[in-house]
């Protein structure tokens, strides 16, 4: 795997500089459909937010200022051209593994795992940034040759994946995690590797599930999975979380307790409210109407994604484009799966609604990777 | 990638995207699965289970906080209060509100004298408890402590005074042993009691009328939905039922005749029970020595306990209702009663009293307590007025073991009384039955010989003397006996009476052999050979008593008794009975003093201050 040389560095001509419709500003890159998806979703939050942190307009400022920020990042990196993001994906790659063994090393130490590393002004989590660069890796490797990968190609795009995933889970930090692993392993899954191959792996993981509970879990997760198959064991101890979170769930019925009203939360039952459970806090207020209603704007954001993904113009911008917005969606997925009691309790937040910085920034930059893809395609001569 | 040409580039570009397209719909295929997947979940929590998770939302949310009752007061039949309510002082602290606790603790120790017992009292509850609830550290504060904290309180962040309502006897150990006393619930009471309706009380009823009509003084618990959070802390109350306060309670009981009974019997140790004949109502139940019943309300000391339950006094012990003594010759008149009714003697019946009785082939003389006898021709109201022995030793025999027991037995002996508060003594009034079932013996012609005069197997309790000479002077309508006379709601003033209960009737067989015994007991008072003569010369209303000396310890023949000589403990008991005024009698009391010696000279005097007490303080 050498760095460039065979990679041709193709400027291409924006067209959209000129025709662009959308763009307030001419040559600023922003689509706006996502955009306006982010946004109301954002705002739909920042209201979770505020009953969830029992009014608390300080709490609302912080999380508005982290807003602001991630926004403004996900504008910066969609002017950057792809081209320039394919070229330096390898060190931005590198960079990410060599912090994450800084990690290990020197990092700081919060609730029993190692996950921060101290740069004096801010703190910063590399697992994060692997977010972002693991697929952009994958996808940067794989894209070099035709499609579909061969075999060799694929056992190396593992390997791209599973070094960070082994040293993110040894912080330990489940959640980011399986995030980073599902973002490269989804890469995989676009490129088109047949299914024959897909459905092998997959048995062979199911096989090697119990190595990893017996020699790569902490004993805290292995608690958790636990907890997850049977809550009731633990009611006042692990097992508190899961039951206190379907209660809020399932009390809020079809048009919920209403806003500010949820006994749960309000009162405390519901511990992580402000964070990872703050789903539960939405649906025991707003019931299964308010849940359609979000669960349409996490859809739409899903769909745009998609969308972006399919028109996406090279191998490259596909494959991260694609593997951007499914991470997003498996977000989702999990972390509602979780507070609803369908999966195991692994720390992921839900995007843009918990309360919480790092996580928030690296997503809005994977949706600014996102505009950057869809606004400077060259339109093909039809 | 050189060795690619642009044909297959190209060929290959639109192979891949192809490709990509397809996984792409199936991924926006897998979505949509994902999220039919989430809302099925939703659907299923939210509508099929909404139910059962608003239940436990609700379980979580609401709790239940108990308000205690107020315990119904404590009167006696003129509207005095015996036992009350009063705000104790209690110093609690807030943990939450404390930032240095030692710091605190030490502090307070300058001004509120706590004991190590109480600051170990204190980390051991303070452990138990929320941070947000108070904790009490010292109980029962004196009125100088809660000044001296009140006037130094903002140094004390977090820490307080409650006030609480504590039971409290203001007249000490007057009547004790018929009030009885609350004290903490203890873990035997805690199993035997409701638990709902105990919610939140602190204090049982563990004695007298205190124990025995618990129910009634407690009252009903009320209690306070409240929203909790999920530390406990109460958010805000969203119903209120109020607790229905005890009744108050009436009692028989005249306190100015109790005062009298126990200031009569002074250091002595011994009994006094006064009853209205008319009513069964106790009006005076004395039991000496007695003890404050107030430190017991909190738990009284270790060393104060043992030294109570040691004494050789017996403080604790009930005599009243509890202690069997040989009733004497207190019990002559219901034999002599018996005689005639049995129509074994008659009014004019005499015999012959050399001071010694034998039985045939026997050669025991069976003495009388007057060495020289009293006379030749003795009556049976000479014998009842000078307490002639060896009239009853022959006047039992005649009658029988058989019919003694069954006359004896209408009058209450050897039963019990019903009184309502508990632990009273059945007494023993011996018979050929009684004696085969629990010695496995027969009976001996002797043993009813000195049954005749209230000696030998015969064993009564205060009470049950009380309640006899009650049926004797109420010509046989026997009522059970009564401390609690009316209940009162709190908030009411009226009174709810409760009613007699009327145990039965001696048969009367001849109307003119009660007077004739009554008659007999009155000589007994007054007339100048009387055994208590003394206590009649001065009295402004006719008494009829019976003196009696019970012998603790029995003589050997050709042994005389000397009162000097015996060891206190074993000298006689002494005992009196009286009803009065006699001819329509509203008190009948029976006096014991143990080891008092003689009863005319001392039990009899007793009688009388009580009798006066109730008769001239008089108040019905």
């Amino acid at each position: 795997m050498s760095f460039n040389s065979s990679r041709q560095y193709s400027p291409w001509v924006d067209r959209r500089q000129s025709k662009s419709m959308m763009g307030i500003v001419r040559g600023f890159h922003l689509d706006w459909p996502l955009f306006a998806g982010l946004l109301v979703l954002s705002v739909v939050g920042l209201f979770i937010l505020y009953s969830a942190s029992g009014q608390d307009l300080g709490t609302i400022g912080r999380q508005v200022l982290r807003l602001t920020m991630a926004f403004m990042v996900m504008l910066l990196i969609a002017q950057i051209p792809p081209h320039h993001l394919e070229f330096w994906t390898p060190w931005v790659f590198s960079l990410g593994i060599v912090l994450l063994l800084a990690v290990l090393l020197f990092g700081d130490v919060g609730k029993g795992a190692q996950r921060w590393l101290d740069l004096g002004l801010f703190r910063f989590q590399p697992s994060e940034l692997m977010k972002i660069a693991v697929p952009m890796m994958v996808a940067w490797y794989l894209s070099e040759k035709a499609m579909p990968p061969s075999f060799l190609r694929i056992l190396v795009a593992l390997s791209i994946i599973v070094v960070p995933v082994t040293l993110i889970m040894k912080q330990p930090d489940l959640g980011t995690s399986l995030l980073v692993g599902s973002a490269g392993a989804i890469v995989l899954l676009l490129t088109g590797i047949s299914w024959w191959l897909i459905g092998t792996a997959g048995i062979l993981m199911a096989a090697s599930a119990p190595v990893a509970w017996f020699y790569l879990m902490h004993d805290y997760q292995r608690q958790r999975v636990l907890t997850f198959l049977s809550p009731e064991n633990d009611p006042l101890g692990s097992g508190y979380h899961i039951i206190q979170s379907k209660i809020a769930i399932g009390s809020g019925g079809i048009y919920g307790k209403g806003w500010l009203n949820g006994t749960q939360s309000q009162l405390d039952f519901l511990p992580e409210r402000s964070t990872d459970f703050i789903f539960a806090v939405f649906a025991e207020e707003f019931g299964l109407i308010g849940i359609l209603f979000l669960l349409s704007i996490f859809s739409y954001i899903v769909m745009r994604g998609l969308r972006i993904a399919y028109q996406a113009q090279d191998t490259y911008t596909r494959l991260l484009a694609g593997s951007l917005v499914l991470t997003f969606l498996v977000y989702v997925f999990v972390n509602i799966g979780m507070v609803s009691g369908l999966l195991p309790v692994v720390g992921v937040p839900l995007p843009l609604v918990s309360y919480g910085g790092t996580s928030m920034v690296t997503l809005m930059a994977a949706f600014g990777v996102l505009m950057s893809i869809h606004t400077h395609r060259k339109l093909l001569p039809s | 990638m050189a060795q690619f040409d642009t044909r297959v580039t190209l060929k290959d570009h639109l192979r891949e995207t192809q490709l990509f397209s397809s996984r792409i719909i199936f991924f926006f295929a897998i979505t949509v699965i994902l999220i039919i997947v989430l809302v099925s979940r939703m659907v299923y929590l939210q509508i099929f289970s909404h139910q059962h998770y608003t239940t436990l939302s609700q379980n979580n949310r609401v709790s239940l906080v108990p308000i205690p009752p107020t315990r119904g007061l404590i009167y006696d039949r003129n509207g005095v209060i015996l036992a009350q309510n009063l705000p104790s002082f209690t110093l609690e602290l807030i943990p939450e509100k404390i930032e240095d606790m030692d710091l605190i603790i030490t502090e307070l120790r300058a001004i509120i004298e706590l004991s190590d017992e109480d600051i170990q009292r204190f980390e051991k509850l303070r452990n138990q408890t929320s941070k947000f609830k108070a904790v009490p550290l010292r109980y029962r504060l004196t009125e100088e402590e809660v000044a001296r904290f009140s006037a130094r309180r903002h140094r004390f962040p977090g820490v307080d005074i409650a006030a609480r309502l504590m039971r409290h006897y203001p007249h000490g150990k007057l009547a004790v042993h018929a009030l009885g006393y609350v004290g903490r619930i203890n873990e035997a009471e805690l199993k035997k009691l409701d638990s709902a309706s105990y919610n939140g009380t602190t204090h049982v009823g563990k004695n007298g009328v205190e124990r025995s009509y618990e129910t009634i003084l407690h009252g009903e618990v009320g209690f306070k939905r409240v929203e909790t959070s999920a530390q406990g802390r109460v958010i805000r109350v969203l119903e209120e039922q109020r607790p229905i306060p005890g009744k108050d309670l009436f009692l028989h009981l005249d306190i100015a005749v109790q005062a009298a009974a126990e200031a009569a019997l002074g250091e002595n140790r011994g009994a006094i029970v006064a009853i209205d004949p008319r009513t069964g109502g106790v009006i005076a139940l004395a039991s000496m020595p007695g003890f404050d019943p107030n430190p017991f309300v909190n738990g009284i000391e270790t060393a104060a306990y043992t030294a109570l339950a040691t004494s050789t006094q017996q403080p604790l012990f009930n005599r009243a209702i509890k202690g069997r003594y040989p009733p004497g010759s207190t019990l002559k008149p219901f034999i002599g009663l018996a005689g005639l009714e049995y129509d074994v003697i008659h009014g004019g019946s005499t015999i012959a009293c050399p001071g010694w009785y034998m039985l045939k082939n026997d050669e025991r003389r069976y003495r009388d307590w007057k060495r020289d006898g009293h006379g030749e021709e003795v009556t049976l109201r000479g014998a009842i007025r000078e307490s002639c022995d060896v009239y009853f030793y022959d006047l039992a025999l005649n009658l029988g073991i058989d019919r003694i027991s069954a006359f004896m037995r209408h009058f209450g002996f050897g039963e019990y009384t019903g009184i309502d508060i508990l632990g009273e003594t059945r007494g023993l009034s011996p018979s050929r039955e009684w004696k085969r079932r629990a010695k496995r013996e027969m009976w001996y012609p002797g043993e009813t010989l000195i049954t005749g005069i209230g000696q030998g197997f015969n064993l009564a309790s205060p009470l049950q003397l009380a309640v006899g000479t009650a049926i004797l002077a109420n010509n046989g309508l026997h009522i059970e006996p009564r401390l609690a006379m009316a209940l009162q709601n709190s908030d009411s003033n009226e009174k709810e009476y409760l009613p007699f209960s009327v145990a039965g009737t001696v048969p009367v067989i001849k109307k003119s052999n009660w007077d004739y015994v009554i008659d007999s007991m009155i000589k007994v008072v007054h007339s100048a050979r009387g055994s208590a003569r003394r206590i009649g010369e001065d009295s402004s209303y006719i008494i009829a008593g019976k003196t009696g000396t019970a012998q603790v310890f029995g003589i050997k023949q050709n042994e005389r008794y000397i009162k000097e000589e015996v060891e206190l403990h074993l000298r006689d008991h002494a005992l009196f009975v009286a009803f009065a005024p006699a001819r329509n009698p509203t008190i009948a009391v029976s006096v014991i003093v143990e080891n008092g010696g003689s009863g005319g000279g001392v039990a009899a005097p007793i009688a009388r201050k009580v009798l006066d007490a109730y008769i001239q303080g008089s108040r019905t």
